[in-house]
């Protein structure tokens, strides 16, 4: 069905929409009531969630296989791609806003809640009539807040695993960026190279950050529940961390996609959509690299 | 809508036979989905209605008298999160789902399937968020705010806040495809500055959507992670911050109001040029304010917080930012009352409430005003007085747009015309019992009665039962409104037109009414002419 080129497509009814809002209902519900059973009651919750989650990965291969079926019978022209494109581009600037809200969080409280509490502008009642002994600082010493909780605890030095991995995911954008060029030049091997390549810095990357999880929770005594510290560290790093596993997923499947044939020199939208996505996890990472690790 | 569309079905060029499962729930058809959007939505208003009149039955009287306290504060934590996030925002995606397409010249929406994902995680978004009040424990009753560390004592955290991050999703998702959809599927001629001003309201919206909503769901994740993981973001033994949790939450929630009342403008701004017979006054002016209004909604947001102990700076800055949003504001309503201005005005029921729009939303911005003046707020904070002001915003505001719009498109999505004895029935019925169920909050919350509240003093009595019986009878009127619906949908005789109203310009009166199945299949020659804005000067 080579049909008329111009007419955008509306596809007539499809079933994954509400086998989507099925799996993520299971999911989510499964989510709450393990997390909301009493101590020692286990209930259903764990079961559910697991259906869930299986569900939405088979939820997401049927319909993407839908949508590469449709793609590749050329039932998209070029205004449905710039749709894709826009739908992309505008699902990466709600990620980026997802990350401001923790960013924010982490600006606040180094900058207002921590000195507060040691006494310093606005709060100082808080500090006097409460924890007078605190005094304020970040990291190691006072960043998991006037009643040290979780025990003392030490930070991960920048310049070992954090430089390593930092390295990693900007080589990776260069590696995708190379396997792009290559795909727009019509050599195949090489972007199978390159992504391949991407894939692997990637897994490596993950590799490198759960070797520091395991590192700070057994030798650092550094914990989510390590204070504010603790938190915004872990929720940031772990949120950035979950990020890169979906897009080392995508990139992977990109990788098959190549291996089948899907993308010819002008159309190769999906390819594009997840090296957007993967800039975009690079440049959250060095914003965690800097305030994070760093500052 | 009903099947009385077989005259049209000739020009249904993909028309197939579809079961009802298959057209109603597998839907990729904007107008079936609007449709879906707005049933639910109606739906969500009565049964966060009734959850209001066990709020107004409690507070009749003085003391305790039907309700447990916790259950009073869950009927007001749900009354909340059902009117905001399942009765007034979907009632605004079903509109611009029905309506943009038509308006722009577009098949339908830019993204069909995902467009239906958007509308049916909602139905389970809210059956988990309901479903709480049966459980043991009991529902969330810390406030619709959430705010930390009381949100954390009550029940079922973790169901609300994935019924938030569902919803979430929801609204993002019909963001990013209302968005695609006015910026790639205008028909060729529909310039951006041509577009019907409703269409630029809900493209400012989405973007305001998609900006806050994640912002939204990092704040409740954060309240997950503070119960069930045992972080410190909210607790200051660990160097944390409760007003963290509330500057979050508002920067989220103060453009969240805007995206509850930028499309009642566009809506109102369509509605008065039709029945003054005059192009809008100002059209690029409104465009402006609307765009201006979303820029400084975000950075107003601790207007919210001048109680809870801000630096003064602080204190200052989102005082005066907050009081510069008055001016484009006024901009809008001087517009409409100019548009209407030697207008040859008739009132039928569409106008009514948008002219009812025009006057009681301005009070409520009024009463917004006097909030943002730091040392009154520190009286009015948390009084009756915040809850006057944002009904008044809210319902004779948002709902009331809703409202006129539905009377005003529901003769092109049926093909019948309502009935307007019973339209204007509902609209008098309505527009005076909610001043008398909101005004006198207004004294309450002067006087001193604390907002949240299941028992007060005596002395607050008169005015409490005074504003309970206009909230019982405001209720009963909204039946008329089902009984008018559906009427028109099923039982109404008169043919509607398909310009339905002799003033109406636009694409989406050039189609028959009903609209048929699909619209603009192939993208339709735009003249100016036709469009409610085809010659912009000013
Ligand atoms: C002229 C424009 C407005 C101004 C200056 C304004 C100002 C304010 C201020 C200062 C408060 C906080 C009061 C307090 O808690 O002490 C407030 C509360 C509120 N406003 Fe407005 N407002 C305006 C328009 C609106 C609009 C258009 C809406 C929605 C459509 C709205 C919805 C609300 C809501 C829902 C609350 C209460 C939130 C809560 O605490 O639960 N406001 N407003
Ligand atoms: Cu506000």
């Amino acid at each position: 069905m080579g049909q008329q080129h111009d007419i955008y497509y509306v596809p007539s009814k499809s079933q994954w929409p509400i086998v989507a809002a099925v799996v993520m209902f299971l999911t989510v519900f499964g989510a709450a009531h393990w997390l909301d059973a009493e101590p020692g009651e286990s209930g259903f919750g764990k079961t559910l969630l697991l259906v869930g989650f299986v569900g939405i990965l088979g939820m997401f291969f049927g319909w993407f296989r839908s949508v590469i079926r449709e793609s590749m019978r050329g039932y998209y022209n070029s205004q449905v791609d710039r749709s894709f494109r826009m739908g992309m581009m505008w699902f990466i600037f709600s990620e980026v806003m997802f990350f401001g809200a923790f960013f924010g969080a982490l600006f606040y409280v180094r900058m207002f809640s921590v000195p507060w509490l040691g006494g310093e502008g606005h709060g100082v009642l808080t500090h006097q009539y409460l924890w007078s002994e605190y005094a304020a600082s970040w990291g190691a010493g006072g960043g998991n807040g006037p009643a040290h909780v979780g025990g003392a605890f030490q930070t991960v030095a920048p310049w070992g695993l954090p430089l390593l991995n930092t390295l990693i995911l900007l080589s990776s954008s260069v590696t995708v960026t190379i396997a792009h060029h290559a795909l727009q030049a019509g050599h195949r091997g090489k972007v199978l190279a390159f992504l391949g390549f991407t894939v692997l810095l990637g897994a490596g990357f993950l590799f490198c950050q759960a070797h520091e999880y395991a590192e700070a929770y057994k030798e650092l005594n550094l914990t989510l529940g390590s204070g504010v510290y603790g938190c915004t560290f872990f929720m940031l790093t772990g949120f950035h961390g979950m990020h890169v596993t979906l897009g080392t997923i995508m990139l992977a499947i990109i990788w098959l996609r190549v291996l089948a044939g899907h993308f010819s020199k002008e159309h190769h939208f999906g390819f594009e959509a997840v090296a957007w996505y993967w800039h975009f996890v690079d440049v959250v990472w060095l914003g965690l690299f800097m305030f994070v690790y760093i500052l | 809508m009903a099947h009385a569309a077989t005259h049209d079905e000739h020009h249904d060029e993909h028309h197939e036979h579809l079961n009802f499962f298959q057209r109603w729930v597998m839907s990729t058809n904007h107008k079936d989905i609007g449709t879906l959007y707005l049933v639910f939505s109606l739906l969500m208003f009565f049964i966060g209605g009734s959850f209001a009149m066990v709020i107004r039955a409690e507070l009749f009287k003085p003391g305790l008298q039907l309700v447990q306290p916790y259950f009073f504060n869950e009927m007001t934590t749900m009354h909340a999160l059902v009117m905001i996030f399942g009765a007034v925002m979907p009632a605004f995606v079903g509109l611009g789902n029905w309506m943009i397409p038509l308006m722009v010249g577009a098949p339908d929406m830019a993204l069909p399937r995902m467009n239906n994902l958007s509308f049916w995680i909602l139905p389970f978004a809210f059956a988990l968020l309901l479903s709480t009040l049966f459980l043991p424990g009991g529902g969330p009753a810390g406030g619709w705010t959430m705010y930390p560390p009381l949100s954390l004592q009550s029940a079922s955290t973790a169901y609300v806040v994935f019924a938030v991050h569902l919803m979430g999703i929801s609204s993002i998702m019909g963001a990013i495809n209302i968005i695609a959809t006015i910026l790639n599927m205008r028909a060729p001629g529909m310039d951006l500055l041509k577009m019907p001003v409703f269409v630029w309201s809900w493209l400012i919206t989405a973007f305001l959507l998609i900006a806050v909503m994640p912002v939204l769901a990092g704040a409740v994740t954060m309240l997950l992670t503070d119960k069930y993981f045992n972080t410190h973001f909210f607790d200051a033994a660990g160097g944390g911050d409760p007003v963290l949790f509330q500057h979050v939450f508002w920067f989220f929630g103060h453009p969240e109001v805007y995206i509850m009342i930028l499309p009642a403008f566009g809506i109102i701004s369509e509605i008065i040029p039709t029945f003054a017979r005059k192009p809008i006054f100002g059209y690029k002016a409104m465009v402006f304010a609307i765009a201006s209004i979303a820029f400084l909604s975000f950075i107003v947001w601790a207007h919210h917080m001048f109680a809870v102990g801000l630096p003064l700076g602080a204190e200052i800055f989102f005082m005066y930012a907050t009081m510069l949003i008055a001016v484009p504001t006024g901009v809008k309503v001087f517009n409409w009352v100019a548009t209407m201005w030697g207008g040859s005005m008739t009132f039928e029921t569409p106008m009514l409430f948008a002219v009812a729009f025009v006057i009681l939303f301005t009070i409520g911005g009024f009463s917004g005003l006097m909030l943002a003046l730091v040392p009154a707020d520190f009286q009015y904070h948390d009084t009756y007085f915040v809850v006057a002001h944002f009904h008044y915003v809210l319902v004779t505001g948002a709902i009331f747009a809703i409202i006129a719009a539905t009377y005003y498109w529901i003769p092109k999505w049926t093909g019948h015309m309502y009935s307007e004895f019973w339209g204007k029935m509902h609209f008098w019925n309505s527009v005076v019992w909610v001043n008398v169920l909101f005004f006198p909050q207004h004294f309450l919350g002067l006087a001193g009665m604390p907002r949240r509240i299941p028992d007060y003093n005596v002395a607050f009595a008169n005015f409490n039962m005074i504003s309970s019986i206009g909230g019982f009878l405001f209720g009963a009127s909204q039946l008329i409104f089902v009984g008018v619906l559906i009427h028109c949908v099923w039982f109404s005789k008169k043919k509607a037109t398909d310009r339905v109203w002799e003033g109406a310009k636009g694409l989406e009166w050039t189609v028959p009414s009903p609209a048929p199945h699909h619209t603009f299949s192939i993208a339709p020659v735009v003249h100016d002419e036709e469009l409610a804005h085809g010659h912009v000067e000013d």
